[in-house]
């Protein structure tokens, strides 16, 4: 019980940084806005083309504006030593790890909740109906991004030229959850349901539990001052 | 110097030998003694060295995730010295099984490259320990990277068995096993001078595989050796 209270505040820490200086959010909004622009000049896709394209460019994406988020995740508390403060202070590891992964999966979901709409109306789909399904899916794949992204975020912390490292460890170990979410939203605006993909859609659940888990085991070993 | 360190220097050139004349021999039995393929023709002899570089890559992997598992949980130097000696050697193994692959793959298939399962499996391998390596060396302080690499070395093995799943789903096209398959045993399936020839050498690829790593462990423990002897004279 501990840990959810520890978590919620820290969280609730984080959140209201983010009201008050207005940073990640709009930047990665509007990056992944322009995103949709990029992919549209680049491809100059055909209507029937589109529905095949769609998740592989959402899931695009939402890989690179989450990575932008990752990568200033620890920038609060790389400020005037706060890390070594919370780390100094008698909470779980785990709890940090929970707020943070928390942090960045609601910063996402806001992202995902204007972008994945915008995409269809910049792109012409009618399959509206379908969109509950979509962001399931999204949600599932966001959740497993933002824990194991939040553990690589933590280990690059204090490497040299980390943005550019992030990616780098990030991307190979993010490949289940790619395959997954692009084939689940491929099936499910091709035959309206999920149907064949059920098993990418256990596979990207058991990748979200097995990495919050580890993460919540593993961060403080990530963390240490 | 260490007490001890002749002894273990020269067993060490006795693996090196050892490890040689397998090798020697292995390919010896592999390219003149064993038939070839009955469909692939000659171009299947690259097994003989194709099979072993692989499994001995995955055994790489596992001592990472060993030496990385003990070291977060002892603090022990030596671990963490494992864990990057074998990772180095891991992702050494996994490129010479890529371009292994490549020669083979351009006579069997017509291509270099395709994106196949088990290789995209194994490029992915490749990229997850070139980051591993990467991280490590862009972190300055000594005991932060050891225990940062620990900690990606235990998720990128944890990690495999996914990615494995994920990229089969994928997609299948490099040919099913040939030698363990479920309905039959191994020397029914392929011609016994074969098998020696590749038991042969997988024993000469691991009696390498061990000669490389207990070098770079060596070196791994003499680079710390050097640091603490500065900072005893205090430069």
């Amino acid at each position: 019980m501990t840990l959810l209270k520890e978590t919620y505040l820290l969280l609730w820490k984080d959140l209201l940084l983010e009201l008050r200086r207005r940073e990640s959010l709009l930047t990665m909004f509007f990056f992944g806005t322009l995103l949709l622009f990029v992919f549209h000049f680049s491809f100059d896709l055909a209507p029937d083309k589109i529905v095949e394209m769609a998740p592989a460019l959402l899931w695009l994406a939402f890989l690179f504006t989450g990575t932008l988020g990752l990568a200033q995740l620890f920038n609060a508390e790389r400020e005037n030593h706060c890390l070594d403060a919370l780390l100094l202070s008698p909470l779980d590891r785990g709890a940090l790890f929970l707020a943070k992964t928390g942090f960045n999966l609601i910063l996402m979901l806001l992202v995902e909740i204007v972008v994945i709409p915008l995409f269809w109306i910049l792109f012409n789909l009618h399959s509206w109906n379908l969109l509950p399904q979509i962001f399931l899916v999204s949600l599932l794949g966001t959740v497993g991004f933002c824990g194991l992204g939040t553990m690589m975020a933590a280990v690059t912390l204090r490497a040299r030229a980390r943005e550019l490292l992030l990616p780098l460890v990030l991307f190979p170990l993010m490949i289940p959850v790619i395959l997954a979410t692009i084939r689940c939203m491929e099936n499910i605006l091709r035959m309206g349901e999920l149907g064949e993909a059920l098993p990418w859609l256990r596979l990207l659940l058991g990748f979200d539990v097995i990495f919050l888990t580890l993460g919540v085991l593993l961060f403080d070993h990530v963390i240490e001052s | 110097m260490k007490k001890g360190a002749q002894p273990i220097k020269k067993r060490r050139g006795i693996l090196g030998a050892l490890a040689l004349i397998a090798i020697a021999v292995g390919l010896y039995w592999g390219l003149a003694i064993a038939p070839p393929d009955a469909y692939q023709g000659q171009v299947q002899r690259i097994m003989y060295l194709h099979l072993p570089s692989i499994l001995t890559a995955y055994l790489s992997y596992f001592l990472v995730f060993i030496g990385s598992g003990m070291y977060l949980w002892k603090r022990e130097k030596r671990d963490d010295i494992l864990a990057h000696s074998a990772a180095e050697l891991g992702v050494l193994f996994t490129a010479l099984t890529i371009i292994e692959g490549s020669i083979w793959g351009r006579p069997t298939w017509g291509v270099w490259w395709t994106w196949d399962a088990r290789l995209t499996l194994t490029a992915i391998l490749l990229l997850i320990y070139i980051g591993y390596l990467m991280l490590r060396s862009l972190i300055e302080d000594e005991n932060r990277a050891a225990s940062a690499a620990a900690v990606l070395g235990i998720i990128g093995f944890l990690d495999i068995p996914l990615i494995h799943m994920s990229v089969y789903w994928w997609r299948t096209l490099h040919q099913p096993p040939s030698i363990l398959q479920p309905n039959k045993a191994p020397w029914e399936n392929v011609h016994p001078s074969m098998l020696i020839a590749l038991t042969i050498s997988f024993v000469g690829f691991l009696l390498l595989y061990f000669y490389l790593l207990s070098l770079r462990y060596r070196f791994g423990e003499m680079r710390g050796e050097i640091k603490a002897q500065r900072l005893a004279r205090g430069g």
